[in-house]
């Protein structure tokens, strides 16, 4: 019988339906990715007003789901500690005493978090490299956090000492779904092969639904029951040779075609596609059609991991804003592009200097950074500015509405949909760091409850 | 030869990396492989891209899945969470290069799948 590995969560926030469908279908481990870099970014501003956040708040909703089917040998994995593992923990602690369970071995893997050596690593590195641009950062005063991408032997560890949840800061999306089938396949940290199969396997299962039909480019329309989507499953077997196929009766669909789409996705190299376990390479994966919604992954392959890990530092970029006006017909555009013209003078006018401004025409090519709109009925006007202060960037709405509610263009809305209000803003800055700096300060903690 | 939109018969799929995207297109069959990676160059997409992307675009391959990922530098207005764009994760970059044509031969115009949706 295949190991069965389940996705419980492809961001935080995703729909718990999906996961109590594939708990109901029968899985060894429930694994669960909550973050993302906006995630990260979110979660590091709510704990800035209240210590005891920091991480994926509804761990609690998994936990709730997940912990009845412990008694059952069902596993929990989740990296939702984000900035605050032990606060997840608690959580999750938190729930298993709601429930009434008695019995509850849970590990916590500690040590992502390099906020406080921010300075001490830039030193350590000569200078924290950009790791895309090659930019080495300036003075590393306005870094808000930073966060390093741990792999999975730390849950491998957790597992190994009985834990029945492991509960992480940030460990990278791939590993969070190896680690119970490199625990349960007992692999060598040199099984490169076989560790390869996984990467590629944690890859496809870490957005959930973006392997089960959402978000599909090819004959969408024909994708069944998207509003019960089914959230994946993955079937390992002894030689870490994976079947994707999603739970019985759920909607969605499992097919080389939905599966190819996540294949790439957030790839760079596909020959090289760098986690801290392994180095895979997606070209080497042949997906074949193994009955109805299930997919065989095949012959895939993985190459030595490098010696670094994946630091993301967050630095305080200002804040933002954006004012939206819907124009119509007749002259849509034309009045767009008038309204556009006013704010930038009234603006001006203000004293604000955006650090940044970005226009979008929405309904005439936005999103292809195109304004091409001769007859439109209708055009959304998106205002949006990047500035040092709060204040600068709110100046975008008042001008809005001082000058464009009654005394602009004619004809626009009146809702203002599309307007945000001013928001802090963050800069992600990604580097590579020596792991020998960062594996001593990486804990693995298992307790009874 | 007929001039086609890759959005006739291509799949496509972009993510993001901080300010890095990349943008995965799919051909339906070896034959029209081959037509895009003749067709669809580093520079032909660059250019396409260039009102959103201000780096560099780099081209792989993965003939496993019949496909071409293009990786594209600066490409998200500063990355997820500081971009000003509606779209500050890169997510509608695979549709716009579905925008891209290339030149079938005709020979080749009865393998194309029809990925247009019913109606209007």
């Amino acid at each position: 019988m295949a190991l069965r590995i389940g996705a419980g969560q492809g961001f935080t926030g995703d729909d718990p339906r999906g996961t109590r469908e594939v708990l109901e279908d029968g899985v060894d481990y429930l694994c669960c990715d909550a973050l993302a870099e906006i995630t990260l970014t979110s979660i590091y501003r709510e704990r800035q007003q209240d210590e005891r956040a920091g991480y994926a708040r509804d761990v609690a909703t998994v936990a709730e789901l997940a912990l009845p089917g412990v008694a059952d040998g069902v596993r929990l994995v989740t990296n939702a500690g984000a900035l605050n593992p032990l606060g997840a923990r608690d959580a999750v602690v938190g729930v298993a005493r709601r429930l009434g369970i008695d019995r509850l071995r849970v590990g916590v893997v500690l040590g992502s978090d390099l906020t406080v050596r921010v300075a001490e690593l830039a030193s350590a590195t000569g200078g924290l490299r950009h790791a895309d641009t090659g930019e080495v950062m300036g003075p590393t005063e306005d870094v808000e956090f930073a966060a390093a991408y741990l792999g999975a032997w730390p849950i491998v560890e957790a597992l190994g000492d009985g834990a029945d949840v492991v509960v992480t800061g940030r460990v990278a999306d791939t590993s969070v779904f190896m680690a119970p089938a490199m625990y349960e396949l007992g692999l060598a940290r040199d099984d490169w092969v076989r560790l390869g199969r996984l990467a590629i396997m944690g890859h496809l299962m870490e957005c959930s639904t973006q392997v089960t039909g959402g978000n599909f480019s090819g004959r969408w329309w024909e994708v069944p029951g998207l509003d019960v989507i089914g959230f994946p499953i993955a079937e390992v077997d002894d030689d870490a040779e994976v079947v994707i196929t999603k739970p019985q009766g759920s909607g969605g669909l499992v097919s080389p075609d939905t599966v190819k789409e996540q294949l790439l996705y957030e790839v760079g190299d596909p020959t090289r596609y760098l986690t801290p376990d392994v180095v895979a390479d997606m070209t080497s994966a042949a997906l074949r059609d193994d009955g109805p919604d299930r997919v065989r992954v095949a012959g895939a392959t993985g190459t030595p991991a490098t010696d670094s890990y994946k630091v993301i530092l967050s630095r305080r970029a200002g804040w933002s804003a954006a004012a939206a006006l819907t124009y119509t017909y007749p002259g849509a555009m034309a009045k767009a592009r008038a309204a556009k013209e006013v704010l930038d003078r009234r603006l001006e006018r203000a004293g604000v200097q955006p650090l940044e401004t970005w226009v979008e025409y929405v309904g005439a090519g936005a999103m292809w950074g195109e304004a091409d709109g001769s007859d439109l009925p209708e055009v959304v006007l998106r205002y949006a500015v990047r500035c040092p202060t709060r204040e600068e960037a709110a100046a975008v709405l008042v001008e809005r509405i001082r000058a464009l509610s009654i005394g602009g263009p004619p004809g626009a809305a009146a809702s203002g949909m599309g307007t945000s209000p001013p928001m802090p803003v963050s800069e992600i800055w990604p580097t590579l760091v020596s792991k020998e700096l960062i594996d001593p300060q990486v804990k693995v903690v298992v307790e009874d409850l | 030869m007929s001039e086609l939109r890759l959005g006739e018969f291509c799949q496509a799929r972009s993510g993001d990396k901080a300010d890095v995207a990349n943008i995965a297109v799919f051909a339906p069959t070896e034959d029209l492989y081959a037509v895009l990676r003749d067709q669809l160059t580093e520079d032909r997409v660059a250019e396409h891209l260039a009102p959103l992307v201000a780096g560099p675009v780099t081209r792989y391959e993965a003939g496993n899945v019949l496909a071409l990922n293009f990786v594209c530098q600066l490409a998200l207005g500063g990355g997820g969470p500081r971009s000003l764009r509606s779209d500050m994760l890169g997510k509608t970059l695979g549709p716009n290069l579905l925008r891209m044509t290339v030149e079938v031969p005709d020979h080749l115009m009865g393998d194309l799948p029809r990925l247009r949706p019913p109606g209007p």
